[in-house]
């Protein structure tokens, strides 16, 4: 007797909907918020999709979809055009180069992947602000952001579980 | 429709090199846009409307998502003025006893200023008009530092207006929209502001690097500043007036000289921003640059006709063939007839009414 493969999950819009969830978050986080000196965290909502589209599927339309969530970005954050999409797809393209030594593993390898890939990020977003500017930035600063874009891992992994074993050929 | 559904359908390619080539094409087309950018050149920005129109579309969401933030700090004040009146009416008296002395002190010394004004036709600011806004929408990370206020363009907002909360200088205006703008900080990267020293008159150029205390560089003269100076705009360059309050100097670890902003004291909600007119946007720089001959005074043009008629007069030497060319130091003394760069120059140098 032959075993029926199971039929995949339907899952709308894997690259779509969780482009615009982390523009949206990036937005509502810019609220002006400060209570005892403390602000809101900034965290790089959009690292989730580099690292996610990567290990769920490569694909063809994720790096310019990357590009554009980039873009959006630097409008937003008032940062010279291009910086955020440069550093996020320099995490992608690291992604998809290393895909086949790390998918599968289990939750410790892919933080530790994750926070290699954020590290990526971070170092070309530094570096290009420095060659710009003239500037190191306030390192502090950037550990911070690191920091916060790092405590984002739970929803990258969430985002892998929901759609790893879906059927994703729509965007 | 899905992507292999569609023309593409029957073209195989191995997935990991086709993505890895779109993730190059990608970051090609990101590195060209970074090139291309100049943000740093403000309204000649080629991409300043795209960021224009982004400050448009977020100025009412950043209003709506701030809205309930100020109210719930507006009933959190209500609330703590209604318990602690008492104490906080207590604090303003002797407030207002601290400051009455500095007031008195304050018209004396502004008497005195008027006077040594007058006396030396000092051309001093007038004083810039202000428009109210409101901060809606905040970036605070390492790499840009900005914010959307609710007033732009119709409200005579321009680029290069300088921003102040209560307590000093917040930053710049570098875009702006009819009804909203965007704010450039003092902490941000790209931000450069000349300051002076109060203390002892020094210059140097405050400089965003993303921290919340931008560097103090370019300090000139010996041992121009000490912990706790505090630091002004030096209205250097134009781009902002004379005197309006930055922070206070202060060391880091590393022993690099950095500003506490006054601006950072509280939150940034309310700002003005002062309609300044930038002076380098009032001023011709060709007719700056262009170099008239002054005009002579009586006695040089006696003294240059004389020589003139004593040139004519003197008998002509038919043997030497240098008495045949006309004298060449007439036409150098001539002064040259440009009316306009001279009245520019001397319109600078006159006092203001």
């Amino acid at each position: 007797m032959i075993r029926k493969r199971p039929k995949p999950v339907q899952r709308p819009g894997w690259i779509l909907w969780p482009m615009l969830a982390s523009l949206a978050a990036t937005v509502v986080l810019m609220t002006p918020v400060r209570v005892e000196g403390l602000r809101l965290p900034e965290p790089v909502f959009p690292m989730v999709l580099a690292f996610a589209w990567a290990v769920i599927r490569p694909s063809v339309v994720g790096p310019f979809a990357l590009l554009a969530t980039g873009l959006f970005l630097d409008l937003v954050w008032g940062a010279p055009l291009g910086l955020w999409g440069l550093a996020l797809l320099l995490a992608y393209g690291g992604a998809v180069v290393s895909r086949g030594l790390v998918t599968g593993r289990g939750t410790l390898m892919l933080s530790i992947w994750y926070l290699v890939l954020t590290l990526i990020a971070f170092t070309g977003a530094y570096i290009t602000t420095m060659l710009r500017a003239h500037v190191a930035p306030y390192l502090p600063s950037v550990l911070w952001q690191l920091l916060a874009t790092l405590a984002l891992f739970p929803l990258a992994q969430r985002m892998i579980a929901f759609f790893e074993d879906a059927e994703i050929r729509s965007w | 429709m899905a992507f292999r559904d569609g023309p593409f359908q029957d073209l195989k390619l191995p997935l990991t090199l086709a993505v890895v080539a779109a993730t190059v094409v990608a970051i090609l087309a990101a590195l060209v846009l970074l090139v291309a950018d100049r943000r740093a050149a403000l309204a000649v920005s080629g991409f300043s409307s795209a960021r224009n129109a982004v400050a448009r579309g977020l100025a009412p969401a950043g209003e709506v998502l701030e809205a309930p933030v100020r109210w719930a700090g507006d009933g959190i004040e209500a609330i703590g003025g209604y318990f602690f009146a008492v104490s906080e009416n207590r604090r303003l008296k002797a407030r207002i006893r601290d400051l009455e002395t500095w007031r008195d002190e304050a018209v004396a010394l502004r008497n005195v200023n008027e006077r040594y004004e007058a006396l030396l036709k000092l051309k001093t600011d007038p004083p810039a008009p202000f428009v109210a806004a409101r901060s809606v929408l905040d970036v605070r990370g390492p790499f840009a530092n900005a914010r959307v206020l609710d007033a732009g363009a119709a409200a005579g907002v321009q680029v290069g207006d300088p921003v102040m909360s209560e307590n000093g200088l917040v930053g710049r205006i570098v875009g702006v929209v009819p009804h909203a703008s965007r704010v450039l900080m003092l902490t941000d990267v790209e931000s450069r502001t000349p300051v002076l020293v109060d203390r002892t008159n020094a210059r140097a150029l405050l400089t965003g690097d993303g921290g919340p205390n931008p560097r103090l560089e370019y300090i000139r003269g010996q041992d121009p500043v000490k912990e706790g100076d505090v630091l002004l705009t030096s209205g250097d360059g134009g781009v902002f007036p004379r005197g309006l309050p930055v922070g206070v100097v202060a060391k880091d670890l590393r022993g690099a000289w950095r500003a506490r902003l006054y601006s950072d004291l509280t939150p940034i909600d309310y700002v003005r921003i002062l309609l300044f007119q930038d002076f380098a946007a009032s001023v011709d720089p060709a007719a700056l640059s262009a170099t008239a001959v002054p005009p002579l005074t009586a006695a040089e043009e006696a003294d240059r006709a004389l020589a003139l008629a004593k040139a004519t007069a003197r008998p002509p030497k038919p043997s030497s063939p240098a008495a045949q060319t006309p004298p060449k130091a007439a036409p150098q003394s001539t002064p040259a007839p440009t009316p306009a760069p001279s009245a520019a120059v001397n319109s600078l140098a006159a006092p203001t009414p």
